[in-house]
């Protein structure tokens, strides 16, 4: 695209030249946009209604409501508990499937359907696997748990897998020559390479769970989700942003511990 | 490398433990929180005995429910939704991209030079990314109205904050050499930022709109269950109805969706970078 060498002077370009498939594309991009949004009944009334709409809700919002705090501190719990059991269980589950997955380590006959059963855990978003554990499980964090950890091995278990991937074979090499079985493979020259990797992807998911367990309970899944979505039901504003806020600074707090400890770690 | 004594072999004669104490005690601490941890959860969670006992049960008999899916319904309800879905999630990282490129601005310390602005401007992003977009949806929702206006406000609101933070963080990378070469021949800020900042940053922008849009493709799948339009409210329906064969044509028309986006994403980016 851009010219890093000098060309000679005889087919020397036009400084800045004008990049025609780019402005073609621009041009296409619009259009679309325009088109989804005329099917979407996007007008400019719409949003202008809608601002009015949005300083009346803001409004209604504003002193955030802490009277029912108990309320608030049982969900918020109960979002915390399902966030560690979900993460807990689905890093052990992830374990085995990120090395079934791993092309370098086993056959292709395990590794491919476990690559396509981990592939469907990340393509379903949780809170529709939520909704399916809901039906299945009952209301309550059980079905919560069980979605986050299916949520939790399509993240770890790919990531681990392609950490597994890159590892250096040659100490794998030197393990099995010495005679050593598979297990004594994997646990002497396949897992020390990637350990700390692991407890990073680890980590990681621990931190994301959390958000997501403040919002399975809008299915019905458990945690303070359920607690927000009554009090929008309810059109109780103050209490949502009392939650909200809740929300947002447990969020903050893990994501600056999780920080503190990856840098740490490292 | 023993000075005081003449005895050289010291060093071989120290015994070698694989961690220092202060690496074993932490090891103990972490190990003894995560159990903690877990233990906690799993006393006080509320979780029905009952419920757990007749899982695999009722997980089966979902199944079963499921199978057959209900192809036909495709046609007539799922297709029109899913395109709804698409509009939205592509709409929807338009905007994003439209209000996070000033804040990206803004919040990278080589472009704006007021650390209050780039303060304000990091704010701004920390407040959109730790709001999720369900949540956004149930706000604009409230703002809006059920439909998909919401559902394309609440993505490009989520959206703000990745968007922003992954372009400010391209542009602190860039080579700061162009821009002073332009700016030493008189350039004024605009084409500074149009020919010698932009060029630089075009990768990593393209790289972040596929990486998002993909994102919110997936996103976008369920912001109907609070209301915001697309695939998410004929999922609702056809849940609150029952209708699970329906159910699982709308779940493999999602499943389908969201691999194929990711496929186009990874063809795209790899032939874009």
């Amino acid at each position: 695209m851009s010219d890093s060498t000098l060309p000679a002077p005889a087919e020397r370009r036009a400084p800045f030249a004008p990049d025609w498939g780019m402005r073609i594309f621009g041009v296409l991009l619009i259009a679309y946009l325009v088109y989804a949004a005329s099917q979407l009944d996007l007008g400019l009334g719409r949003f202008v209604s809608g601002l009015g709409e949005g300083g009346r809700f803001l409004a209604r919002m504003f002193p955030p409501n802490f009277e029912r705090w108990e309320l608030l501190v049982e969900g918020m719990l109960e979002s915390i508990q399902i966030a560690v059991l979900a993460t807990f269980a689905g890093i052990i589950l992830s374990l085995p499937l990120g090395l079934m997955a791993a092309r370098n380590i086993a056959p292709w006959w395990i590794s491919g359907p476990v690559r396509a059963l981990i592939a469907v855990c990340r393509s379903l978003h949780y809170v529709i696997v939520a909704i399916l554990f809901v039906k299945a499980l009952g209301f309550g964090a059980l079905a919560g748990v069980a979605a986050l950890i299916v949520a939790s091995i399509g993240f770890v278990a790919k990531l681990f897998a392609e950490a597994v991937e890159e590892i250096s074979m040659k100490q794998v090499e030197a393990v099995r020559s010495t005679g050593a079985s598979p297990m004594a493979v994997l646990i002497y020259a396949v897992l020390p390479q990637v350990a700390s990797r692991f407890v990073g992807f680890g980590l990681y998911q621990l931190d994301s769970n959390l958000r997501n367990s403040t919002l399975v309970g809008v299915v019905g899944a458990g945690g303070i989700g359920g607690t927000l979505f009554a009090a929008f039901k309810r059109f109780d504003y103050d209490f949502v942003s009392a939650i909200l806020i809740a929300i947002i600074a447990l969020i903050l707090l893990a994501e600056l511990v999780s920080g503190r400890i990856r840098a740490t770690m490292r | 490398m023993s000075a005081t004594t003449g005895d050289t072999l010291a060093p071989l004669r120290r015994e070698w433990i694989r961690h220092t104490p202060a690496e074993r005690l932490t090891r103990w601490v972490m190990f003894l929180i995560v159990t903690a941890a877990v233990v906690w959860a799993v006393r006080t969670i509320d979780i029905i005995p009952e419920f757990l006992a007749d899982a695999p049960e009722q997980m089966g008999d979902l199944l079963l429910r499921m199978w057959p899916p209900d192809i036909t319904y495709y046609g007539t309800t799922v297709h029109g939704a899913l395109i709804e879905t698409l509009h939205i999630a592509t709409l929807g990282t338009f905007f994003g991209f439209i209000m996070a490129i000033p804040l990206a601005l803004l919040a990278a310390r080589n472009i704006c030079r007021f650390p209050a602005l780039n303060a304000l401007a990091q704010v701004g992003l920390v407040a959109s990314r730790s709001v999720n977009s369900l949540v956004w949806a149930l706000i604009f929702v409230a703002v809006f109205g059920p439909g998909a206006a919401a559902g394309v406000f609440a993505i490009a609101f989520r959206s703000i904050g990745f968007v922003g933070k992954l372009l400010a963080e391209a542009l602190e990378e860039m080579n700061a050499g162009p821009r002073e070469a332009l700016r030493a021949a008189g350039a004024p800020w605009g084409a500074e930022m149009l020919k010698a900042v932009w060029p630089q940053i075009r990768p990593a922008f393209w790289g972040v709109a596929l990486f998002r849009w993909d994102i919110n493709v997936r996103e976008s799948a369920v912001l109907g269950l609070v209301g915001a339009g697309g695939i998410g409210v004929v999922l609702e329906d056809a849940i609150n109805f029952f209708q699970w064969d329906q159910v699982a044509t709308i779940l493999l028309a999602i499943l389908a969706v969201v691999l194929i986006a990711e496929i186009v994403v990874t063809r795209v980016r790899a032939r874009l970078l």
